[in-house]
């Protein structure tokens, strides 16, 4: 058979492809909303068959801390009455806490509906007996040098905890085991993961992110060049 | 019982095959660093994540220079007709892509096809990459939606490459196909059955000591 009509259908497709994609940078999130029942559930569907879930995990260091737990302690000190070493059991038979909430990243994903389990900070606090002039925590991770700091009246907000369960089993080693801050108001990178210490100071410092240029405040949907 | 020689047809040229293996090996890498940046199974497994980061960049880098490196020193010409040939479906690619079974050329439309969405998705992963990367640095630049296209891509360039994979190495009828990649031939028999038009044209495209290719108009 002859043909002598090609068409330049190579690169109306290769045209339409990358316009189709490049335009998708402003209407992917909102097609992702609406997309989520469905894609949620696939997501279901493949987390049973790969561990994916939705997370993505961050470190900044070499290597991921391990979690041993005869030598680790969760340490509170600074602007304090009575310092205080946990152990891992220790901090476990503090009263319980749980909760489900969404997870919000700065990079853009989120994952919805994840079900914690923890101590909330008032007991915290209240084995500590924070000084007056304490008004933040500078939190320590495992992970050096990564820190990051909240106001006390940021820890006190609702739905704000050191976690050590994450739907129903303790944390595992790449979301921070054995304990990590949950502040859902927040993106994720002020939720210290592989906690060691928590110091009261009497300002907020900057913490790893911040000095990248993040914000000290990181309101989701609120910093960081998003607004609602 | 003896049979006739079989006759090798050149069906890529070296500067061919050198792109298709620049994008084949970064495609495996980044593929592979992607997944244990984004998989938080893998993440614990390699656990060094600044380490597959770079690896991730610099791969990126690096394919970019080769593709360069490769339209310097390379046969121009010959990538310039492949490009024409990509762009151009015929009566026949069009029956083909319906599976009416038409006669096919040196690429047959699913390949073409393949190969433009391979161009265009590389260009969008360059671009929804850098804005991941730079919008690390400067907040100014950081677009929410860059990660979840630069996913999507990802989604389906790997279903992609899986059926690639299939064909060239799996499924019997098209695996020859594998030679023209690596040796840069095909046996005449296989070509007469998949891509006969090419075969009767006589025309050899593909190679770099063929007479050019007839005018046709």
């Amino acid at each position: 058979m002859r043909n002598d009509d090609p068409r330049p259908y190579g690169r109306r497709a290769f045209l339409g492809l990358v316009g189709g994609g490049l335009t998708s940078l402003l209407w992917a999130r909102p097609a992702a909303r609406v997309l989520a029942p469905v894609t949620s559930q696939f997501s279901q569907l493949a987390g049973n068959l790969f561990p994916v879930g939705g997370w993505r995990i961050y470190t900044i260091s070499g290597s991921m801390p391990l979690f041993d737990e005869r030598t680790w302690r969760l340490e509170i000190g600074g602007l304090v009455r009575k310092p205080v070493s946990l152990t891992f059991e220790q901090l476990r038979a503090l009263p319980r806490a749980e909760q489900v909430s969404d997870f919000h990243c700065v990079t853009g994903w989120s994952v919805q509906n994840v079900r914690w389990a923890g101590v909330r900070f008032r007991d915290l606090l209240a084995l500590a007996e924070p000084l007056p002039s304490a008004r933040a925590i500078r939190f320590v991770s495992m992970e050096e040098p990564y820190v990051d700091s909240l106001t006390l009246d940021q820890v006190l907000l609702p739905n704000v905890m050191l976690a050590h369960e994450l739907d129903g089993r303790l944390l595992s080693r790449p979301h921070g085991s054995p304990a990590r801050v949950v502040i859902p108001e927040m993106y994720g990178y002020k939720g210290v993961k592989w906690l060691t210490r928590m110091e009261l100071v009497d300002h907020e410092s900057s913490g790893y992110w911040e000095g990248l240029g993040y914000d000290q405040n990181a309101w989701v949907g609120r910093s960081n060049g998003y607004s609602s | 019982m003896a049979t006739a020689p079989e006759r090798h047809l050149p069906r890529f040229n070296r500067t061919e095959r050198a792109v298709h293996w620049v994008h084949a090996t970064a495609f495996v890498i980044l593929l592979g660093s992607g997944l244990c940046l984004y998989l938080p199974s893998l993440a614990e497994l390699v656990s060094r994540r600044p380490l597959v980061k770079g690896i991730h960049i610099y791969t990126a880098v690096a394919w970019a220079i080769a593709l360069v490196a490769i339209a310097v020193v390379g046969n121009r010409r010959s990538l310039v007709r492949t490009a024409r040939e990509i762009d151009r479906f015929d009566a026949d690619d069009r029956a083909w892509l319906l599976r009416r079974g038409a006669p096919q050329g040196r690429l047959n439309a699913g390949q073409k096809l393949n190969a433009v969405v391979t161009a265009a998705f590389a260009l969008l992963f360059v671009v929804t990459g850098f804005f991941l990367w730079y919008g690390e640095r400067d907040t100014r630049f950081r677009l929410p939606a860059a990660l979840i296209v630069h996913d999507w891509l990802m989604y389906v360039s790997f279903v992609l490459f899986v059926g690639h994979l299939f064909l060239t190495l799996i499924y019997p009828k098209t695996r020859h196909s594998l030679s023209g990649m690596t040796r840069g031939w095909v046996d005449e028999s296989w070509a007469l059955q998949h891509h006969r038009k090419w075969v009767e044209e006589g025309q050899w495209p593909g190679s770099e000591t063929s007479p050019p290719a007839a005018s046709n108009g």
